[in-house]
């Protein structure tokens, strides 16, 4: 694996659309229930546990060459929101679109032909993961670095939060980090040999609900 | 008390007359099954608890089958509790439902209360046929009143015509993975539920997705399903968002 | 602009000038400029003086969602589903720069959903005057600024002003009433962009969009020679 490609992975610069949401944070903070940095870190220690550790499986999963349709259907019943699902296949298709500009590969375009409505990001990152010579295990730290990476700069532009405070939480959270994606990618070992019913399927309740109020506001500065 | 190992079992089909037949019905330990008056068609049946189970050690597991054209009811007499057992360990206690096609399976047990100290692994596993349909009702309580709650995990599975619709799991209490009582996941809230139903006209006319007050909403599936997810602060408060729901789309 | 190169695989990356199946996409003009200086009233003249001729749409970048493309809506300059709202999490220059891909998604679901399209117009959302569309979304731009935010815009520069490939100097108006010296502003903006046109114009009178739509139809000209 080359490091460096990883760094152009993980970069939140990296081109794909990520910036605009907020991973549920702009919820959170409207509901009272992200006020400062400590209610950002709890927030975004749950989200990694659950959502985190899903994607973090499925775009491990993906690198590891699991059929994507498979995968994709498997994000579906773990994201009973449409809203959600909505986003994470626009935002499939805005990675795609960033993958194969940046490392093109015959995989990459005959997924994105096979499936033009897009596929659930994660999925589509472990793909990258592989058109970039990355391994699972790559695949799963950016997933699951991404689920707190979003909140915490959402965050920042939504409470005028410290953003050395903001960046405090995601370095605390480095070690649980770590382990998400250890088990992230024990989980697709597992699919393997056993289908992707052995991938996580860590539920948030108040993600989901909070996604369909966010959804149906009249005016937002993020679009998740 | 040692541990507890029970199985009960339920089978139902249509009885050629227009209603319900329960070829099988068998308790087993803990769990007590009674057969109650039927309403029309449909055959009912009550889970009673004998004891206050399941305790640390146990395995329980309950199958209900619901053959083609049968439609089966069943409730619980009482919330079921899950405690500490005199050794250390988890229980477990697995569900399985199976429902044919043209069958109808309603699964409405009372809430199950997750008690301080316990540890418990629930998982609920439905198999539906193409056109067979469903409602299920899931709530968790965690602790009873002023009480912390035990670990509580439960995972719920349905598949159709074996792909999966749904596949959620939700842990929480002591040792659960960080963040569980935060602001993403249940943030203070100590009841949470899920109401799943499947019917085959939701792949032509899926419901609208629509918050049901501020802590719950109605979302269609990826599939021919529709899902509540709902928090509380209490099992009452739940409760009644369920019914809600329930009765709007009965 | 952008040069035709082979396109094998199932859909556009970014600035390629052809569609999956073959077929020349739109003509892409920006519209940047700082907060109220007019970007969606140049947007809505132009569609009303484009939309008899062309197949029009728009993708407006708000901050706050959909303000802008609402007033679109409101003004009926086209019909709904021409009209497509990209979300910025509150860095509209990052849509429109830095990170283009909701945006190139929006121009293409545009051109799938009511094409074939002749032109899209990108509006971006009130940003600072640095603010400049990336070559990989818009074939050309347009930066509007007005005379009541200061006639020493065009002096003191900045990217916009100086590389658009038209500048807008709108509500010209009202120069009479904030001060402006409109003669002082020409001569600041030719200093700042040598042979880059610059055009002075008042929505107010009857159509004051004139000169930007004969300068958007000279462009599209050119696009579809290129054809």
């Amino acid at each position: 694996m080359s490091r460096s490609a990883l760094l152009v992975l993980a970069d939140g610069r990296f081109p794909a659309g990520g910036h605009a949401h907020s991973g549920g944070a702009e919820a959170a903070v409207r509901a009272g229930r992200i006020t400062g940095a400590a209610s950002l870190e709890d927030f975004a220690r749950g989200r990694l546990h659950t959502a985190g550790l899903v994607s973090a499986s499925l775009a491990a999963a993906a690198a590891l060459g699991v059929d994507p349709s498979a995968l994709d259907a498997a994000a579906d019943a773990r994201t009973p929101s449409p809203a959600l699902r909505a986003v994470a296949r626009r935002l499939g298709r805005q990675l795609m679109r960033a993958a194969r500009a940046t490392w093109p590969s015959p995989e990459l375009d005959a997924v994105a032909a096979e499936f033009p409505k897009g596929m659930h990001q994660p999925v589509v990152l472990g793909l990258l993961a592989r058109a970039a010579g990355l391994g699972a295990v790559d695949a799963a730290y950016c997933a699951a670095y991404e689920s707190v990476g979003g909140p915490a700069t959402a965050t920042v532009r939504l409470l005028s939060l410290d953003p050395f405070d903001a960046t405090a939480v995601l370095a605390r959270l480095a070690p649980e980090l770590d382990r998400v994606a250890d088990r992230a990618v024990e989980a697709a070992r597992r699919v393997l040999d056993d289908g992707v019913e052995a991938l996580p399927a860590a539920s948030a309740p108040l993600l989901e609900i909070d996604a369909e109020a966010h959804a149906a506001w009249p005016a937002r500065l993020f679009a998740s | 008390m040692n541990d507890v190992s029970a199985t009960a079992g339920i089978v139902a089909c249509d009885d050629g007359r227009g209603g319900t037949a329960l070829p099988v019905l068998e308790s087993d330990g803990p769990l007590a099954l009674r057969r109650t008056r039927a309403s029309g068609s449909e055959a009912h049946v009550m889970l009673v608890g004998a004891m206050s189970g399941p305790h640390g050690g146990d395995r329980l597991a309950v199958r209900a089958e619901v053959r083609r054209g049968a439609r089966l009811r069943v409730g619980s007499a009482a919330a079921t509790i899950a405690l500490p057992g005199q050794i250390k360990g988890e229980a477990r206690y697995d569900v399985r439902l199976d429902v044919a096609d043209g069958g109808e399976l309603h699964w409405l047990p009372e809430q199950l209360i997750s008690a301080g100290g316990s540890e418990l692994y629930v998982t609920t596993r439905v198999d539906l046929a193409g056109t067979a349909r469903l409602v299920l009702r899931e709530e968790q309580v965690l602790g009873r009143v002023g009480e912390q709650p035990g670990r509580l995990t439960s995972r719920l599975t349905v598949r159709i015509d074996g792909r999966v619709l749904l596949d959620q799991e939700l842990a929480c209490g002591p040792d659960a993975p960080g963040g569980w009582d935060g602001p993403a996941v249940l943030a203070g809230h100590r009841a949470v539920g899920q109401l799943v139903i499947v019917r085959p006209e939701f792949a032509v006319e899926p419901v609208a997705a629509r918050m049901m007050g501020e802590q719950a909403v109605l979302v269609p599936l990826a599939g021919p399903g529709a899902l509540v997810t709902a928090v509380a602060a209490d099992a009452l408060r739940l409760r009644q968002v369920l019914d809600g729901v329930l009765a709007e789309l009965d | 602009m952008h040069l035709d190169h082979p396109h094998d695989g199932p859909s556009a990356v970014s600035a390629d000038a052809r569609r999956p199946d073959g077929r020349r996409r739109a003509l892409r003009i920006g519209l940047g400029g700082p907060v109220g200086s007019g970007k969606t009233a140049t947007v809505a003249a132009l569609c009303r003086a484009l939309r008899a001729e062309l197949s029009l749409a728009v993708v407006t970048n708000d901050i706050y969602t959909r303000e802008d493309a609402e007033f679109l809506l409101r003004e009926a300059v086209l019909p709904p589903e021409r009209i497509t709202a990209v979300e910025t999490g509150a860095c509209p220059h990052t849509a429109i720069r830095d990170d283009i891909s909701a945006n190139l998604e929006a121009v293409e679901d545009l051109e799938d959903a009511v094409g074939p399209l002749d032109l899209i117009l990108v509006e971006s959302g009130g940003d600072n005057l640095t603010a400049t569309f990336s070559r990989g979304l818009v074939d050309a731009q347009i930066f509007v600024i007005d005379v009541a935010g200061g006639d020493d815009i065009p002096r003191k520069g900045g990217p916009g002003v100086t590389t658009a490939d038209l500048l807008v100097v709108n509500k010209t108006d009202l120069a009479p009433y904030v001060g402006s010296d409109l003669g002082r502003m020409a001569s600041d903006a030719k200093a700042q962009r040598a042979e880059l046109p610059v055009v002075f114009q008042s929505l107010r009178g009857e159509d004051g969009v004139r000169d930007v739509s004969a300068w958007v139809r000279a462009r599209l000209a050119a696009w579809t020679a290129c054809a």
